[in-house]
């Protein structure tokens, strides 16, 4: 029973990295209406400014920010520089462009900061929380720092005008037009916005798997795959996700007899893809109904 | 086919030693194969630059700079090397396109230091049928020492197998009661080390082995894995992990406030990039044990051979990270073929190389520990084979007992 | 056509018409000369790589026909092709079975593996259906390495595979036998493809691809078709597995990741979605480009790498069917003018 118990709060400290990435999977899906594969690696990469700043002395907020703004300048450009051009291009295409932006932003991370892991520090200390050793104080905040980002998230999108406004463009573009929204910089925002979200997520994550250019191979596939479960459309839907997995995976490693701990991700992914047969739409998406 | 295959290998073996018999005449004149000339030694390498395991692409790295550095200064018995290193993106198809790209193509003399146990699988039977060495493979693999088989194929560094049964004899005799629980990767390179391990505990492990939990490299923490450990209560852990993952399990066990008898493996024994991160208040009184010298490690700064090493990296590789562990690694195996290039004289036949790597005597790089020497013989293709236990402590590693050799646990 | 339907359907593949799908007769044949001569004045070692662009031809080519064919994504094709492999080299290694034989035989298993992973798919699709093939493309590096399996797999070591000579004494080295008969298995399967989609199945698929509730309504069984079009594409990747398996002499798990997926991916689009010849212009892709690369910068072979991927698709959104338009465009000019 201790076990279990255990079992399940180191899964819920785990599922808060996924949770976090996977809020910067729902907002990129917000706004482009696909993922993108080089998601992680721009979120390593915002890390690695955020490390760097720090290593010439700026103080951990002071770096916090800057790489925020430097992040959310980053998506923009690159959406400016990268996607726009491609708009007319299948959308193929584009999953290609992010599979390119993917090696060169990690070939060029690893030639400049070199392969070796690196510390990046925490502001909220790393020791037990509330007396639970399994769960550390970076870990109790970066949960909580997930959940204010959700609500954030979840104003934006339902209360303010840019976050509508980000939806029509995102889901209905030519009506989006009519009614006189800017969608091809909606698209610019959105970008910019998960390239923020992200370089949170990986200045949260760094400090407990290391800074390194690949750290963020890994959290990327669960990332995808708690917000897949939660519904790509619900940032609710997608840090339960985030959570879910990171429990469930845990689970299936300690208590499935033989294969459990070897095969935990597939068998992850397996449930997954179980639910999404079932609601396809993932746990909280909303159906979208087809029109001939 | 197989037999055909088996004749061929058996038809080289005699070659070599008929060659061995009648090499010291042979040495005076100018004898040479593909790939070596009056000016010029060409060298092939297969590293893998991109993809997943790039991180030891800086082995490469070194060991360009390293023959840029020999060649700066006069080349080998007057020849330059041309080291052509290529990417295989740790893929082994890719490595047998790129070593046929070397052999075929280049034309290389030898094929030097490929990394991976896949890859140098997937080339170790077609550098064979080719008779070309392939010579002081990147991997701790124990099927490189096979000269019988594999004539053309050396090993360079300890072999995994055997370092883990150098821990288990440890735990034999220091803890014989202990409950050990192992976490490693899975892959070769985990489940070598895990062999060893057991081989090494033999008829105690059913008792003493109390958990086998592996990881993927994929996973982005193994914490899980720590709190499960921990719910079985053993007295020992071991850590047969890649440098990011070591980190980790000792940070996390800190954090549990857990304190067992920790060994972690030797690749993930650097100071510089992995007791550091992980904190050095975590890391007092982990065990591991190394054949080499340790950049990061305070010990060392006034040891006449890094301090040749650290002048060849301010020199060659001004821009490179001197805690990374592989610049070390890389030096000390250009170091021993550069020795061995050096032995071979005029005679740069193939089989001349391979003669001379399998007679290295009591041979030192400047990165091997005091008391740790390269030794091969015709039966012996394991150029490294003893290694020391070190135990951590304050910021450095203490090395204690004697040095292991390898050899004589094994098997 | 409303901005949610394209939504819904994901995977917006162009439609291809029917004609585009294949060469024209002469290009085809002097595509075929070119294909039978070049051998003959190269290296062994560039016999080799000859090769290996024919395999990963044939593989990018089974993936054109599920997405160019029927509109599903995958980016699990590495999975089909390790069991092709693996069937290859388990039974060629351990039941000495001719390693001709052993091609068909992984060609069964992967059509009926993906056939059976095709029903679950069918409930999804776009990106839902890519998470779901991304965790067998995952999965399958894992279920190798099993222990339960080593005795046949050889688990992470892997299992060295022997290297066929030419048979009836020819007088021809192994690489360039090899070449002639991935050469000959691979016209086959072109054929055959370009007659699959020719055919009615072929018509019900597109219509699936274009329109599935359209498709539907006209009478298409669009589970069958659907679960075929996986079956058919994983058994083809399946014949190209044992040919690289045979070819590199070496199967191991990590020679099978998502990196393969990802490559063989990239291979289609750089041809041209749902345009078959294209697939060898990808298969170059995926040989060479890495090659030009490394050749370019070894620290950032990576970088160059995505560079080039993005000229190509900046130049040619449409891969390399774009070309192939273009120029017969220009052709029927002349000819016409």
């Amino acid at each position: 029973m201790e076990l279990l118990t255990n079992q399940i709060l180191a899964g819920i400290a785990t599922g808060a990295i996924y949770a976090c990435m996977a809020l910067a999977v729902v907002m990129i899906y917000q706004a482009i209406d696909h993922l993108n594969f080089a998601q992680g690696e721009m979120a390593m990469f915002s890390t690695f400014i955020a490390w760097q700043l720090m290593q010439w002395g700026v103080p951990y907020w002071w770096a916090f920010l800057a790489t925020l703004a430097l992040s959310f300048a980053g998506g923009v450009i690159i959406e400016r520089a990268l996607f726009k051009p491609l708009a007319n291009a299948p959308i193929l295409t584009h999953v290609a462009g992010f599979i390119a932006l993917f090696a060169i932003i990690n070939s060029v991370a690893g030639l400049t900061w070199d392969f070796t892991i690196k510390q990046f520090p925490t502001p909220f200390g790393s020791s037990p929380f509330l007396g639970s050793q399994l769960i550390s104080t970076h870990q109790a905040g970066m949960i909580g720092v997930t959940l204010v980002l959700l609500l954030l998230l979840y104003f934006f999108f339902q209360f303010t005008r840019v976050g509508l406004a980000m939806r029509a463009a995102a889901t209905l573009p030519e009506s989006a037009r009519l009614v006189g929204i800017n969608t091809s910089w909606m698209v610019a925002l959105g970008w910019g916005m998960a390239a923020a979200i992200g370089s949170i997520a990986g200045m949260l994550i760094a400090p407990v798997v290391f800074l390194e250019p690949n750290m963020m191979g890994g959290v990327l596939i669960y990332g995808f795959a708690a917000a897949v479960l939660g519904g790509l459309t619900s940032p609710f839907g997608a840090v339960v996700g985030g959570f879910l997995v990171g429990i469930f995976e845990n689970l299936a490693g300690t208590y499935i007899p033989g294969v459990g701990n070897e095969l935990k991700l597939p068998i992850a992914l397996a449930l997954i893809i179980t639910v999404l047969v079932v609601k396809p739409n993932g746990l909280f998406g909303r159906a979208i109904v087809k029109r001939v | 086919m197989l037999s055909i295959q088996k004749l061929r290998i058996a038809a080289i073996s005699t070659a070599v030693i008929a060659f061995a018999a009648t090499g010291g005449s042979a040495l005076a004149q100018k004898k040479y194969d593909t790939g070596a000339t009056d000016t010029e030694i060409k060298i092939g390498n297969i590293m893998p630059y991109s993809g997943p395991a790039s991180a030891y692409g800086m082995i490469g790295k070194t060991e360009e700079a390293y023959f840029k550095m020999v060649n700066d200064s006069g080349g080998i018995n007057g020849r330059k090397v041309t080291f052509i290193s290529y990417d295989d993106a740790y893929s082994p198809p890719k490595a047998v396109e790129q070593a046929r790209k070397l052999v075929e193509s280049d034309e290389v003399l030898l094929v030097f230091n490929p990394l991976g146990t896949p890859s140098n699988s997937a080339i170790q039977k077609y550098l064979n049928a080719k008779k070309v060495p392939q010579l002081f493979v990147a991997t701790g693999a124990t099927k490189w020492n096979d000269p019988k088989d594999f004539p053309w194929t050396m090993g360079w560094q300890p072999s995994y197998q055997s370092e883990g049964q150098i821990y288990a004899k440890f735990l034999l005799k220091e803890k014989p009661d202990a409950k050990i629980a192992v976490l490693y990767q899975n892959d070769d390179f985990g489940k070598d080390y895990l062999k060893g391990i057991k081989d090494g505990l033999g008829a105690k492990a059913a008792t003493m082995l109390i958990a086998e939990e592996s990881y993927e490299v994929s996973e982005p923490t193994v914490d899980s894995h720590i709190v499960k450990l921990k719910s079985l209560n053993p007295d020992v852990v071991i850590s047969i992990t890649t440098p990011k993952f070591a980190a980790q399990t000792i940070k996390k066990i800190a954090e549990l406030s857990w304190k067992p008898l920790q060994i972690v493996a030797n690749v993930s024994s650097s100071i510089g990039s992995v007791m550091k991160p992980a904190g050095f208040e975590a890391a007092q009184d982990v065990l591991s044990a190394n054949y080499g010298k340790d950049a990061s490690d305070e010990q060392w700064k006034n040891d006449p051979g890094m301090k040749k090493w650290a002048a060849f990296v301010d020199k060659y590789l001004p821009d490179a990270n001197r805690i990374d562990s592989n610049l070390v690694y890389g030096y000390g195996a250009a170091q021993t073929l550069h020795k061995v290039l050096e032995m071979c004289g005029n005679d740069l036949t193939r089989a001349n190389v391979m003669k001379q790597a399998a007679s290295l005597k009591d041979f030192t790089t400047d990165t091997l520990l005091p008391g740790v020497k390269i030794n091969t013989s015709a039966t012996d293709f394991a150029p490294i084979s003893s290694l020391q236990m070190m135990r951590f402590k304050g910021e450095k590693w203490e090395l204690f007992g004697d040095i292991i050799s390898a050899d004589a646990t094994a098997n | 056509m409303s901005a949610l339907q394209e939504i819904v359907d994901v995977t917006p593949v162009e439609a291809t018409p029917k004609k585009y799908i294949a060469l024209g007769g002469y290009a085809s044949v002097a595509v075929l000369v070119l294909l039978i001569a070049a051998p003959l004045f190269a290296k062994n070692f560039i016999i080799f790589q000859m090769t290996m662009w024919l395999i990963y031809a044939i593989a990018v080519l089974a993936l054109n026909i599920l997405t160019g064919g029927s509109g599903q994504f995958s980016l699990g094709q590495s999975a089909f092709y390790a069991v092709g492999a693996y069937t290859s080299a388990i039974l060629m290694e351990h039941f000495n079975v001719n390693y001709a034989l052993t091609l068909p035989i992984a060609g069964v298993i992967c059509f009926a593996f993906g056939y059976v992973f095709g029903q679950p798919a069918l409930r999804l699709s776009g990106v839902y259906l890519a998470l779901a093939t991304f965790a067998l493309a995952t999965a399958m590096p894992q279920l190798l390495k099993l222990g339960y399996f080593e005795h046949w797999t050889g688990g992470v070591q892997g299992l060295v595979v022997t290297k066929p000579d030419a048979p009836f004494g020819l007088p021809m080295s192994q690489d360039m036998w090899l070449y002639y008969f991935t050469l000959v298995i691979s016209i086959m399967i072109y054929v055959f493809s370009v007659n699959l989609l020719k055919s009615r199945s072929g018509r019900a698929m597109m219509a699936i691809r274009d329109n599935e509730i359209a498709a539907s309504a006209m009478g298409v069984d669009v589970a069958l078709y659907k679960t075929l079009a996986f079956g058919i594409s994983a058994g083809i990747t399946g014949v190209a597995g044992g040919l690289g398996a045979i070819a590199v002499q070496f199967v191991a798990p990590d020679s099978y990741t998502i990196q393969l997926a990802i490559a063989l991916f990239l291979g289609m689009v750089v041809g041209g979605v749902g345009w078959l010849p294209g697939s060898l212009a990808g298969s170059a892709f995926i040989v060479f480009v890495p090659n030009i690369a490394e050749s370019v910068s070894k620290g950032l072979s990576g970088a160059v790498f995505g560079a080039i991927l993005i000229v190509i698709i900046f130049v040619l959104p449409h891969g390399a069917r774009q070309i192939a338009y273009l120029s017969q465009h220009w052709i029927n000019k002349l000819i016409h003018k």
